[in-house]
């Protein structure tokens, strides 16, 4: 068993220290037992680089985004106005989450009812953390291998993150290989607009074996992801497809903390 | 003289119905709710050049684009041609440009390249529609009238540019003749090929052909005028305006409803302060009916040209859902133009008892969108039906409790337990010690 000293806001405000960055872990990266690695994998390379980070801990509670996409503005604004009083409470000032979907809601979302603080996806922090060299990954586990990269909706399309997550996998030496539906032309899992919660409605196929398969025909060894819903989405369906044993679904995180023997 | 009045009376009356029309549809999109979209003008201008004018989102499907370039170009450098046209026929001159000398022979002759690439783009874009199975033009919202419009369009075009190209063959066989006011003037690359056809021609009959063609093609320019205004192929004009105002932030953003705004606040404290924008917003909690969309939303749906390339790139689309984002677009416009038809048939606003939500678009088309954008990426002209879907979703659940069962499911948790799952925040640090 492996446990991790991470410290809480109101730990750190009681100590009278400010950490450089509030580590926003969302729903699934708290309780999904599949995101939770993600989680892990993340905190291990923010302890490795000396970054100074707390998380809200028991004060967190969901952004609303599958609320909202879901329609349910009530319960979204509600779920808001307590995050950012919180948040505010704390003076926060920078925000770091495995999670595109929280980041896009906190990012954009937020500002409009008084959460106004600098968001960046993990891929993002990981980038520059590697570009300042605080992070000194090359090859690894993964040299040599053929990885594709999936790229989350609410990360690409939705706020235009295409390459961070894609020069953070260049560290691996792998063998990178894109899809066709890839950056702004890239195929939803189908989780997104709170499906992850429902089932699908009536058609002839699921969403997530459309990309599964369209991601196996690549014959890759590892699927890359950067959100916790396409890890759900994808891990399934490679399953449903029999290809568990020879594909992993990984998160930029975890590959790069295994790269670097985190 | 007779000719000019009566070519002054056809594009008078031409021109006045056009106008007509669309202070008509000025007056619907304005029943739209308010949205400022005045800001950030520098960048709008730059949004409207990259993406209307150089139509920049069209080439990610390169055959399309070429095709649709060339008549875009057509069509654009054609219409100095109808200046002169018009000229023409208001002074009773015959090419009235013709001093221009060199400059003139070289427009002539780049009119009648483009005339002749404009046709074979037509027929390519004609067989596309027609003869191949390309699944986007033959969907379900595309049977009928839809498919008729597109045809209607090419066709017109196709006979439109073969008046012109057939006129300057008869002009050129009257110039070489010398006769009458037909001087010598312009250069024909493609129309040269043509006159065989006319070969034998008396020159009476040579001058009623061209004059024949001249009037079909102004009065069928005229036509097309007016018809654009109902059909999908009113993107012509309406890209202009409709990339300006797009929405400049992230895609991934929603606005956040002002009156749910200013009721969280009240309910958090009685006597918070309420902005004048959230004082004045409306009651209804999102789109039960198009009059609750933004006045840009149905812009939107008039700028639409029915292409499909969202409803080809959407998710639940693909995998055979119900959802198609260009048939949320159409049903908005369709139901504007029948609000439109009972206010003039009523004289006033009258509740027909129908509204876009459940009479033209159904829950299970809603429910199926993955909110992934993928539709929004893909409009050449920056259409978001993606923001309808979520005004709608939104009426649907605030105002008529109907949310999937399991979607009501995951609202109870996140109010109960700060979850969509079933958690305690108390564990939420749990994957500390595990």
């Amino acid at each position: 068993m492996e446990t991790f000293k991470v410290p809480t806001l109101s730990e750190l405000a009681t100590a009278g220290v400010t950490p450089e960055i509030v580590f926003w872990v969302g729903c699934a990266g708290s309780f999904d037992d599949r995101a939770r690695k993600v989680t892990k994998a993340v905190a291990r390379i923010l302890n490795h680089c000396g970054i100074t980070f707390a998380v809200l801990g028991t004060e967190e509670s969901c952004t609303g985004d599958p609320a909202k996409r879901a329609g349910n503005e009530f319960l979204f604004q509600m779920q808001a106005s307590n995050n950012v009083a919180t948040l505010n409470g704390y003076s926060v000032k920078k925000i770091v989450t495995a999670c595109p979907h929280c980041f896009n809601t906190l990012k954009n979302e937020y500002p409009g009812l008084g959460g106004n603080y600098e968001v960046i996806h993990h891929s993002e922090l990981l980038q520059e953390l590697i570009d300042t060299g605080k992070l000194r990954v090359q090859g690894g586990a993964y040299k040599g291998k053929r990885i594709t990269y999936h790229d989350p909706c609410y990360l690409g399309r939705a706020n235009s993150v295409y390459e961070a997550p894609r020069r953070v996998l260049m560290r691996l030496d792998s063998l990178m290989v894109e899809m066709k539906r890839s950056r702004s032309k890239g195929l939803c899992c189908g989780a997104g607009g709170a499906q992850m919660f429902k089932e699908p409605e009536q058609g002839n196929k699921d969403i997530n074996m459309e990309r599964a398969e369209e991601a196996l025909a690549l014959k890759p060894e590892v699927i890359a992801v950067a959100c916790p819903f396409c890890m759900t989405m994808l891990s399934d369906g490679v399953k449903m497809n029999n290809k568990e044993q020879e594909v992993s679904v990984k998160d930029i995180a975890e590959l790069l903390a295994e790269a670097a023997d985190l | 003289m007779i000719a000019q009045i009566i070519f002054a009376l056809f594009l008078g009356v031409g021109i006045y119905f056009f106008a007509r029309k669309i202070r008509e549809v000025n007056k619907l999109i304005a029943l739209g709710q308010p949205l400022d979209r005045k800001d950030r003008i520098s960048e709008r201008w730059k949004t409207m050049f990259r993406v209307a004018m150089g139509q920049s989102k069209m080439t990610s499907r390169p055959v399309a684009a070429f095709f649709h370039l060339i008549i875009y170009l057509g069509f654009i450098i054609i219409n100095i041609e109808v200046l002169e046209i018009i000229a023409d026929g208001l002074f009773g001159t015959h090419r009235l440009f013709a001093p221009l000398g060199l400059v003139y022979d070289y427009l002539i002759a780049s009119f009648e390249v483009l005339a002749f690439l404009v046709l074979v783009a037509c027929v390519v874009f004609l067989s596309r529609r027609n003869l191949y199975r390309i699944r986007r033009f033959n969907m379900d919202e595309l049977k009928a009238w839809p498919r008729q419009d597109a045809n209607i369009i090419l066709v017109i075009e196709i006979f439109l540019m073969s008046a012109f190209l057939l006129m300057n063959a008869a002009d050129q066989l009257l110039q070489a003749a010398g006769h009458g006011h037909y001087i010598s003037a312009g250069l024909f690359p493609i129309s040269s090929m043509l006159t065989p056809i006319l070969s034998g021609w008396t020159t009476e009959s040579l001058v009623l052909a061209e004059r024949g063609l001249w009037w079909f093609h102004i009065l069928g320019i005229l036509a097309f005028l007016n018809y654009v205004p109902y059909s999908k192929h009113f993107h012509i004009l309406l890209a202009f305006p409709n990339t300006f105002y797009a929405k400049l932030d992230p895609s991934g953003k929603l606005d956040n409803l002002l009156n749910v705004t200013r009721e969280v606040k009240l309910a958090f404290d009685p006597s918070a302060t309420i902005t004048p924008e959230e004082a004045s917003a409306p009651n209804r909690f999102g789109a039960r009916d198009v009059t609750d969309l933004s006045w840009k939303q149905l812009m939107d749906a008039y700028s639409c040209t029915e292409c499909g390339r969202c409803t080809s790139s959407c998710p639940a689309n693909l995998t055979g859902k119900k959802l198609s984002p260009r048939k949320i677009m159409m049903d908005t416009r369709d139901r504007l133009e029948e609000i439109g038809r009972n206010r003039l048939k009523n004289n006033a606003e009258s509740d027909d008892g129908k509204s876009l939500l459940h009479d033209y678009i159904t829950p299970e088309e809603l429910w199926a969108c993955t909110s992934c954008n993928a539709c929004v990426e893909e409009c050449p002209v920056l259409i978001d039906p993606l923001s309808i879907i979520i005004d709608l979703r939104r009426n649907l659940v605030l105002e008529e409790s109907a949310a999937p069962q399991e979607l009501n499911g995951m609202f109870t948790r996140i109010e109960n337990n700060g979850a969509p799952w079933q958690f305690s925040p108390s564990d939420r640090m749990n994957w500390t010690q595990s």
